[in-house]
């Protein structure tokens, strides 16, 4: 690991105002930072340790809803009632995710920011756009079973690792900050990160120094079954290849209303309005189910051996369609 | 700085890139929690810190002044074993014994989990957790055992979770859907 700075921050403010030192980094539970850190491939001069800050609770909003701190951690979060009544697609996607230990210390920021598990991003001894801008994409060409097949561009084909982020992709959840000038934000998910294209470095609109501080929830869908499907190569505590996060309420034989994003596929949680507008004021019928999965992947594309994730998303979503619309 | 780990106090000045584990391994001789991977993959790490169990290999120690810190040592010693150490040995629930002290150390957290209603990706209702084999298997998933003792380690912890004898397998195997 190479050398840096340590600071502790007391509150958000304080937090900020240290962050603005080059190349500082924030550090919660630390799980993906540290693994990364061992290897040089994340090799911040400082880190600002936010462990400290009051952002570890779970409060109904006035608005309805609720407020996820920054800090509360991703077992917390799974196991909190208010999450399992009204968001259970959110606790099952967490608990589908990491181990009972990392998920102890993870946090919910900070699973927001995971960075890929892409073979060569962490083979530091291989060129990757992603660690050193510029030098190449190794998995094009190259082993690329786990990578994805839905808006990658030619300097990378790298995909989002989260479970957690899928569900809030599909809950429609809003990501509050801090920026070191003391200005908030709130950003729809659906804004907050980036595709590749030419720059796979810069994965999220977050602005140096600011500080993700909660993650809101809007009010839960009244009626609406949930569902988080995730198929992955080992039962327990492995990436998923392809998921499915599913919150949909049924009229009849009707569906009503579809929020449906997708893990595994892309570079950032993915959510198409095309795959919903398929089957959302139609009845839930296979064939419709199929036009839903024929919107998702018209422009997907396999790099060789991630071919397989095309037709597993398809049968997948059906899978998941049928489990959501009671067929 | 300081650390309070298994009761104690303890003083040593480390470079701030020193990990938990590595703390007390290599600086105040608590060479119980073993060096697997390094990078949480492996829980052979695991401790109790404010009573959660983490991989202590993916914390910095200088971010634990004022935990409480538990390692196997803290848990029980030879003549006075903790039951979850005293069920390990009788169930042999293990082979080489290096992943044995993140065994118990996760298998102690998990049980907590359980005890606090906290469900698993193998609960059916999140609400009604009921400590079964795929349960247990599912919530350990984070400790390898490259001896694979993983009966005996179940066996272990059901005891330990007053739950009885062996699930049948092919029971328990329908449970995980396999």
């Amino acid at each position: 690991m190479k050398p840096f700075a340590y600071a502790r921050a007391g509150d958000a403010d304080q937090a900020v105002a240290e962050a603005l030192a080059p190349q500082a980094r924030f550090i919660a539970g630390g799980t993906n930072l540290l693994d990364l850190m061992k290897l040089q491939i994340e090799t911040p001069a400082k880190l600002v340790d936010i462990t400290r800050l009051p952002l570890g609770g779970i409060t109904p909003r006035d608005e309805g809803g609720v407020s996820i701190g920054a800090l509360v951690p991703n077992s917390d979060l799974a196991a909190d009632p208010r999450i399992i009544a009204d968001y259970e697609v959110l606790s099952r996607a967490l608990l589908a995710g990491a181990s009972g230990q990392l998920r102890n210390k993870a946090t919910t920021g900070g699973n927001l920011l995971q960075r890929t598990r892409c073979y060569y991003f962490y083979d530091t001894a291989t060129p990757c756009n992603k660690r050193e801008p510029g030098s190449g994409c190794s998995a094009i060409g190259g082993v690329n079973r786990i990578l994805a097949v839905l808006g990658t561009s030619e300097k990378c084909i790298a995909t989002h690792p989260s479970d957690m982020a899928v569900a809030m992709r599909a809950l429609d959840a809003t990501i509050v900050t801090q920026k070191p000038d003391g200005d908030r934000r709130r950003i729809a998910i659906g804004d907050f990160y980036r595709l590749p294209g030419d720059t796979p470095q810069i994965e999220t609109v977050l602005e140096p120094g600011e500080l993700i501080t909660a993650v809101e929830l809007p009010p839960k869908v009244e009626g609406a079954r949930h569902l988080y499907r995730k198929v992955r190569d080992r039962a327990s505590y492995a990436f998923a290849l392809v998921s499915v996060a599913g919150v949909v309420r049924m009229d009849g034989d009707v569906v009503a209303s579809a929020s449906l994003a997708f893990g595994g596929l892309a570079p950032m949680p993915w959510r198409n309005p095309a795959v919903e507008a398929a089957i959302v004021g139609k009845p839930a019928t296979d064939a419709n189910f199929a036009a839903a999965a024929d919107a998702l992947l018209a422009d997907a594309k396999g790099q060789g051996s991630n071919d397989f994730k095309i037709p597993l998303a398809r049968r997948t979503l059906i899978a998941s369609l049928r489990e959501l619309t009671g067929k | 700085m300081k650390f309070n780990i298994n009761g104690k106090t303890h003083d040593a000045e480390v470079d701030v890139r020193t990990s938990l584990l590595d703390l007390c391994r290599e600086h105040l001789g608590l060479t119980g929690s073993k060096k697997g991977c390094d990078h949480g993959q492996c829980g052979a790490c695991t401790m109790l810190v404010d009573g959660r169990r983490i991989n202590s290999c993916l914390t910095l120690a200088v971010m634990h002044e004022d935990s409480e810190i538990v390692t196997i040592e803290g848990l029980g010693q030879v003549g006075d074993l903790h039951p979850m150490q005293d069920a390990f040995v009788r169930h042999d629930g293990y082979q080489c014994g290096y992943c044995t002290p993140g065994q118990i150390c996760s298998a102690v957290g998990m049980l907590g989990e359980v005890e606090k209603g906290w469900p698993s990706h193998a609960s059916a209702d999140l609400t009604a957790v009921e400590l079964s084999d795929a349960e247990i298997s599912e919530r350990m998933s984070g400790n390898l055992c490259r001896c694979a003792a993983y009966p005996n380690i179940v066996d272990a912890i059901r005891e330990v979770a007053g739950k009885g004898d062996r699930q049948p397998v092919l029971e328990a195997a329908r449970e995980i859907g396999a």
